[in-house]
């Protein structure tokens, strides 16, 4: 079957697409000037982006947040006498609107106090797994309504970054755990929280051993390899593979930096510059959520995981779903877990092909 | 109006093509205008109704047809300023990169009569010869033809499908013309929606065959509309974006042409057909619009003929008393045809097409088919309920047919075997019959063997007490009697042998043994 996204001239996926001619345009016709329009169109509607942080607490999860997009969107929370610890895990979710030449972004921040910090972390991403799978349950819910919005309100989560703590060493296996199961249903960038307590060659070092980890379970984080389209893609997802996970750094404090007034963290030996590449790879982080993939990531969200999920959903109809003022026969289920059906089934790599051996042949 | 106590407030601009007459004094306290502040509660906090002008909308309806911004502006989101820059103004070009991958999608149905110059329009409108012959007039009924072909302009794919009608308006019957066109449209549409219905579907990698614009052809006779041309126009306007122009507009002068367009117009809204208007709601081409709205519908020339006049090569037609220019804005309305249809609104062509047309053929479809959606008072079923429940009667329905058949078998079955146990029956009776008689036949025979035997005995005995007498008596004189016995014996049996009949048991022994053997 063909990938993901090949523009539908080069060949059918369909057996009835129709045969087309080429044709030479003798002159110029102003077709390209759709691509303004579109431009237009995406302005006046802005754009929705949501993202998840997963970590233990106290690896900076809101503080990256808000060095990610340079405003307070989080009020970075200090261990305070008075903070209790959450018992259970709860996912806080914040949503503003940012603007910037023009251009509206409507971003939701979902945050997990609690993850990871009870003594027990048995089952600890079942509430984010369920919290994933409602957004999508909600999106399908308005998706086959009879009478449907023009645009659907897309409160489907587009990236989880996953903070991985600097030990050093391995993987844990409560990371190794949650990765497993989110990267079927989520993108999944993990990177590497406080990284300035790692030194240089450390870094490294983790950092293999991580991306070993992750290819020995099978764990595909985003940019996943089965999703490259063509030649240039690759090249540009294989530099940034090699990378991942990013070691980042955090900051939202601003210092005076031969002469230059720069996002760091003031140490007794020295001030770690977020923005310098020397330093820590905050930048990659930020080039690839925003500057460069996003819309890839919300692509991914819409074309494979929410079909995923719909597939999942569509075809498991004993159990029905529970909506505004629907007749409540049965209750959803908790948490769903990953769907284990489209892993089964063969079919196209990007449509419910997850199992490894798909992804091999297929890529 | 209801529903004042929401968060969110939507500004909802009022679009010409959409009959909703919002009051435009705004109860908030602002300005009247094209803008009305009205509340209309998103999903999550539920269906509010709200009266305009004594039309009762749900929420839905309205923001299902008008086109809201994402942003709302009201207590649930906050603007956060920011501090430096984060790079997401590039988010317009990732779009836009992502778009030009998948490629561009656009299809235009020509409709009008034969001869009004429909391949020529699409030839000079895209500045290429597509292939294609003049038709006839005499095709027996309207047929579509339909061709697809892939233009490429610098980075841009666009895959361009052209319907064209053949054969409308030649019948001397022309009742039935439109169906075949709409029965074209609906099945696009269905497809689509086939498509989209489906558990495991490929909905970026479709297709998409809906038509976008339809560009009717009206004849240019410079008096008014022809019955038929409205009575298609009517059935297509809901279905389709139409647009009308005027084609061969060189055979009507000027004057002519202002009283053609008015009385069109002036037509076209009296029978209530609603044509499509250029979008005005977006401030970078709403001028341009609005000023475009104003001169539909178009005329215009087509021609692919070329001649040089100063130093360009501009396309023209040329009659002895001079040359009409197809690109020149005093001659004709083409520049500005391809300037609405392509360069500026043909997003939104599309757009209108799927949120509108594509929408509402759904929604009919879907309620002819028995799924319902949410209603104020009434319990709301679900399309996965309906599914559900139809799948579970089809279900039924194939376990009774599988029943019967079952059933249908046993009795076969049955049946046979009864048959094949009687004629077992009959054969262990022939049997029976058969090893019956061979008894008797056998009893028979041994009988007459032991009688037989009984006689052979008594000769036996006889023999021996002859002899006994024989030698008793040939001791007295007569070895003559004796030998006259035997003689007389032998000749007894020679006779008896020679006539082969046994008169009495027990003289003959040959003979019955001969039969006893045979028998055996």
């Amino acid at each position: 079957m063909d990938p993901l996204r090949q523009s539908p001239s080069r060949s059918s996926s369909r057996a009835s697409s129709p045969r087309t001619l080429p044709c030479e345009m003798l002159g110029y016709v102003g077709i390209e000037a759709v691509l303004d329009q579109l431009k237009i169109k995406a302005m006046k509607m802005g754009f929705e982006f949501n993202i998840m942080v997963v970590g233990q607490s106290g690896l900076g999860k809101s503080t990256m947040v808000n060095t990610l997009f340079k405003s307070k969107m989080w009020k970075s929370t200090m261990p305070g006498l008075g903070v209790p610890t959450p018992q259970t895990l709860q996912l806080q979710s914040v949503t503003h609107v940012i603007e910037e030449s023009g251009v509206k972004l409507k971003l939701t921040v979902t945050d997990t106090p609690g993850f990871g910090d009870q003594i027990n972390n048995d089952k600890c991403w079942d509430p984010i797994l369920g919290y994933i799978n409602e957004q999508y349950e909600h999106y399908l819910q308005e998706e086959i309504l009879i009478t449907r919005q023009r645009h659907i309100p897309d409160t489907r989560v587009h990236c989880c970054v996953y903070f991985v703590p600097p030990t050093g060493h391995w993987l844990r296996p409560l990371d190794i755990e949650f990765l497993q199961r989110l990267c079927r249903t989520v993108n999944v960038v993990p990177v590497i929280a406080r990284a300035d307590s790692l030194t240089i060659e450390e870094r490294e070092a983790f950092r293999h051993r991580i991306q070993e980890n992750l290819k020995t379970h099978g764990i595909e984080v985003y940019p996943q390899k089965c999703f490259d389209e063509d030649i240039n893609d690759k090249i540009l997802n294989s530099k940034i593979r090699e990378r991942i996970p990013f070691a980042v750094v955090g900051a939202d404090r601003e210092h005076i930096v031969n002469g230059r007034c720069v996002l760091g963290r003031k140490t007794k030996w020295g001030i770690i510059e977020v923005e310098n590449m020397a330093h820590c790879e905050f930048p990659l982080l930020r080039d690839l959520l925003i500057r460069s993939h996003l819309q890839d990531l919300k692509d991914i969200t819409h074309n494979v995981h929410y079909e995923n999920y719909r597939i999942f959903r569509l075809n498991e109809s004993h159990v029905l779903p529970r909506g505004p003022g629907w007749v409540n026969l049965a209750p959803a289920p908790a948490s769903v877990p990953a769907p284990a059906g489209p892993q089964a089934n063969p079919g196209p790599p990007k449509v419910g092909g997850w199992a490894k051996d798909n992804s091999d042949e297929e890529c | 109006m209801h529903g004042w106590n929401c968060p969110h407030s939507y500004f909802i601009t009022r679009t010409s093509d959409y009959s909703i007459k919002t009051r435009n004094r705004c109860v908030l306290g602002g300005g009247g205008g094209r803008e009305s502040v009205v509340s209309a509660c998103d999903m999550k906090c539920g269906i509010t109704y709200f009266k305009t002008a004594g039309i009762v909308l749900s929420s839905l309806h309205v923001l299902a047809y008008l086109n809201l911004p994402i942003i709302c502006k009201g207590e649930g989101c906050r603007t956060v300023p920011l501090a430096g820059h984060v790079g997401f103004d590039s988010l317009p070009d990732q779009l836009v990169n992502q778009s030009i991958s998948q490629g561009f999608c656009f299809n235009i149905l020509c409709v009008g009569e034969t001869g009004l110059g429909k391949s020529t329009l699409m030839d000079t409108l895209f500045n290429t010869k597509f292939e294609g012959e003049p038709a006839t007039h005499t095709q027996p009924g309207v047929q579509l033809q339909s061709n697809t072909y892939d233009l490429q302009e610098s980075n841009v794919g666009l895959k361009l499908t052209i319907v064209s009608t053949v054969g409308f308006g030649d019948q001397i019957n022309k009742e039935d013309s439109y169906r075949p066109i709409v029965e074209f449209i609906d099945a696009q549409f269905e497809a689509y929606l086939q498509e989209e219905l489906k558990i495991r579907r490929l909905l970026h990698n479709y297709h998409d065959s809906r038509i976008h614009a339809c560009l009717y052809f009206i004849a240019p006779t410079g008096h008014s509309l022809k019955s038929l041309d409205l009575v298609t126009m009517k059935k297509l306007d809901s279905k389709v974006n139409v647009i009308p122009i005027i084609a061969k507009s060189d055979a009507i002068s000027k004057s002519e042409l202002t009283k053609f367009k008015i009385k069109i117009t002036s037509e076209l809204v009296s029978n209530g057909v609603q044509i499509y208007q250029f979008p005005m709601d977006d401030e970078a081409v709403a001028e341009v619009n609005g000023t475009m709205n104003a001169h539909l519908p178009f005329a215009v020339i087509g021609s692919t003929e070329e001649l040089k006049i100063g130093n360009k090569m501009v396309k023209v037609r040329q009659y002895p008393w001079g040359t009409v220019q197809v690109e020149n804005e005093a001659h004709c309305d083409f520049v500005k045809l391809r300037e609405m249809l392509i360069r500026v609104n043909m997003e939104d062509l599309r757009e209108q097409t799927h949120s509108r047309h594509y929408e509402l053929y759904r929604r009919c479809k879907l309620e002819e088919m028995g799924f319902k959606d949410t209603d104020p008072d009434s319990k709301p079923f679900s399309l996965q309920e309906t599914y559900e429940a139809k799948r579970n009667e089809f279900l039924g329905e194939l376990q009774k047919k599988e029943e019967e058949m079952r059933q249908m078998f046993v009795q076969r079955v049955k049946e046979k075997e009864a048959e094949l146990k009687e004629a077992e029956k009959e054969l262990h009776e022939k049997f029976d019959r058969l090893k019956k008689l061979h008894q008797d036949e056998k009893k028979k025979l041994e009988d007459k063997k032991k009688s037989l035997d009984d006689e052979v005995n008594a000769f036996k005995q006889r023999k021996t007490a002859a002899e006994l007498l024989q030698s008793q008596g040939s001791q007295a004189g007569g070895s003559q009697t004796l030998k006259r016995d035997k003689e007389k014996k032998k000749t007894r049996e020679e006779k008896s042998i020679s006539d082969g009949t046994c008169t009495t048991p027990g003289k003959h022994p040959v003979v019955p043994c001969a039969l006893v053997v045979c028998a055996v």
